[in-house]
């Protein structure tokens, strides 16, 4: 009974797995040059756009695509929407109708108003152009960009993580009603649990404060973690690589310091005591300095960094197997690719866990410090 | 740093803060409270456990120490209660030697004085019986005034044939 569930589980999951790939898939686009912009990827300049491309946020979530026998370049994968705030108010359609265009040539007419997609940021058009003008820096001369609410490729795998995180944790929640020891994926998620809390939360915030944060740092971490991990799939998600999202944690992690700092964290601060008074101004300066900018900007470049380097990397060693096909032949090229790719990955696993313990364990040192009673001094 | 600003999408900024702030509350509640609620709930269910355990391990030894005080001075009570009675049992054999050695010592001293009196009384009727016997020969020999010496003594003689001590 409890296998035929099971394999009733994972063939509806097949199910729509296929469904979804198939059903909003394969569309093609007859009119463009499959050369161009989302085509073949072959030399190094095309290679060096494409990763910059891959590491950007996208307004449609695409798995690969290649060339029909009747040069048409086919997609698969399917559209997100795409939610703009125009200067006519909201604005709602699909990213399918940009054709997978990403160089402003595919005009979007919805309301009266014209968008165009370049480099993965959607501009609306000045009302009476017609087509996109491009001046000497490729820059855009009649349109202008747009606040883009869009559910993009990131907010995307950010809903799919946030929903497993949901099921799987809320499972391993419902099990502890019925039994002591959780059973089956339960029985590997408790000690990850306990480990953020026994070893980030509780040794960095202090056994008195520590169950108050341990509710977001657990989240952040695991939520860190695991989209960390599905950048390296081949899903190609680069949520934890997007300074907005990056921007979004650290400013979390600000504010909640901020919020539950002591008094005497912020005399600390802005009033130290035991220094002479004329420093006292120039100490407070940098204090509030390192509390409010540098604290939050480090851990934000830090993710982001370390995040899109790890994505830049693994993508030029797998283009090796196209940039050295030249001097190391076919068969040479694509081993190196494979060998080199294959230990960076690896490395990138670590690396994967590392900026999730990292930026869960700095979030708990400053919450840490700012709750601390500060009664050492 | 203008690329950097250039990549930053304030649209992707405001989406995410607003499902991030969901996802923390929503995993808070649905998950890490009860998550973390029943950790420390079994936590200190196994430091309970482990203190009861310790607690009855000491009680046993106590008990154990108990059973051997017991048994020490059960064997001691049965010790005392045989020296007892070895020494009630010599007491009872010796008390007995001695009583029967009482008796015995009575019952011949009265064997020896009733012996002592038959005897008196035996030799007082000897006594009796001879001065009757020398009365009565006398008797006779005066009697019968014999003259002659051979007479006499054949008279004595013949008294004295009849006379049958007994």
């Amino acid at each position: 009974m409890k296998i035929a569930q099971k394999s009733i589980k994972f063939l509806t999951i097949v199910a729509i797995a296929l469904f979804s790939i198939s059903g909003y898939a394969v569309d093609s686009d007859k009119n463009q040059d499959p050369q161009k912009d989302g085509g073949q990827v072959n030399t190094k300049t095309e290679v060096e756009e494409y990763i910059l491309h891959h590491i950007k946020d996208s307004h449609d979530f695409s798995l690969f695509s290649y060339t029909s026998d009747s040069r048409e370049r086919k997609h698969f994968g399917f559209p997100l929407p795409v939610i703009l705030w125009s200067s006519e108010g909201l604005v709602t359609f699909m990213s399918s109708e940009f054709h997978h265009n990403d160089d402003g040539h595919v005009i979007v007419e919805k309301d009266g108003l014209k968008f165009a997609k370049i480099h993965s940021k959607i501009y609306e058009l000045d009302s009476d152009a017609a087509t996109v003008a491009f001046d000497d820096t490729h820059h855009a001369t009649n349109a202008h960009k747009v606040l883009d609410f869009s559910i993009t490729k990131s907010a995307f795998g950010l809903i799919l993580i946030g929903a497993l995180m949901l099921l799987w944790f809320s499972k391993l929640a419902r099990q502890y009603k019925t039994k002591k020891v959780p059973t089956g994926f339960g029985r590997i998620l408790e000690p990850l649990v306990l480990y953020v809390r026994d070893e980030i939360a509780r040794p960095n915030i202090g056994e008195k404060h520590y169950r108050r944060f341990t509710g977001y740092l657990l989240t952040v971490f695991f939520f860190i973690w695991i989209l960390n991990l599905a950048g390296l799939t081949p899903l190609g998600f680069n949520v934890t690589g997007q300074l907005a999202v990056t921007a979004c944690l650290a400013i979390f992690t600000l504010v909640i310091y901020t919020v539950s700092g002591t008094k005497g964290y912020w005399m600390h601060m802005i009033w130290m005591p035991g220094v002479p008074f004329l420093i006292r101004p120039v100490l407070a300066i940098i204090e509030l300095a390192g509390a409010l900018v540098i604290k939050p900007f480090s851990l934000l470049v830090r993710l982001f960094a370390n995040i899109s380097a790890g994505h830049i990397v693994v993508m030029s060693l797998i283009a090796i197997m196209f940039t050295l096909q030249e001097s190391l032949g076919v068969v040479g090229a694509t081993g190196l690719s494979l060998l080199l790719s294959f230990f960076i990955t690896l490395i990138e696993v670590l690396v994967a866990f590392l900026q999730a313990y990292i930026f869960t364990m700095l979030s708990a040192l400053f919450i840490g410090m700012a709750v601390d009673d500060h009664k050492h001094h | 740093m203008e690329t950097l600003l250039n990549d930053f999408s304030p649209g992707l900024f405001v989406v995410s803060t607003i499902l991030l702030l969901a996802l923390i509350a929503l995993m808070i509640k649905f998950a890490w409270k009860p998550i973390l609620n029943s950790l420390e709930e079994r936590e200190s269910g196994i430091n309970n456990a482990l203190e009861a355990a310790d607690n009855a391990r000491k009680e046993m030894q106590n008990l154990q120490s108990d059973n051997e005080q017991l048994v020490k001075e059960a064997r001691e009570e049965r010790d005392a209660m045989l020296k007892d009675a070895r020494e009630i049992k010599e007491k009872m054999i010796s008390e007995a030697k001695e009583e029967a050695k009482g008796v015995a010592t009575t019952l011949i001293e009265n064997a020896q004085a009733s012996i002592e009196q038959e005897k008196q009384a035996a030799l007082a009727e000897i006594k009796k019986s001879v001065a009757e016997l020398s009365i009565g020969i006398a008797e006779s020999v005066i009697k019968r005034e014999l003259a002659s010496k051979e007479d006499q003594l054949q008279l004595v003689e013949g008294i004295l044939k009849d006379v049958t001590l007994n």
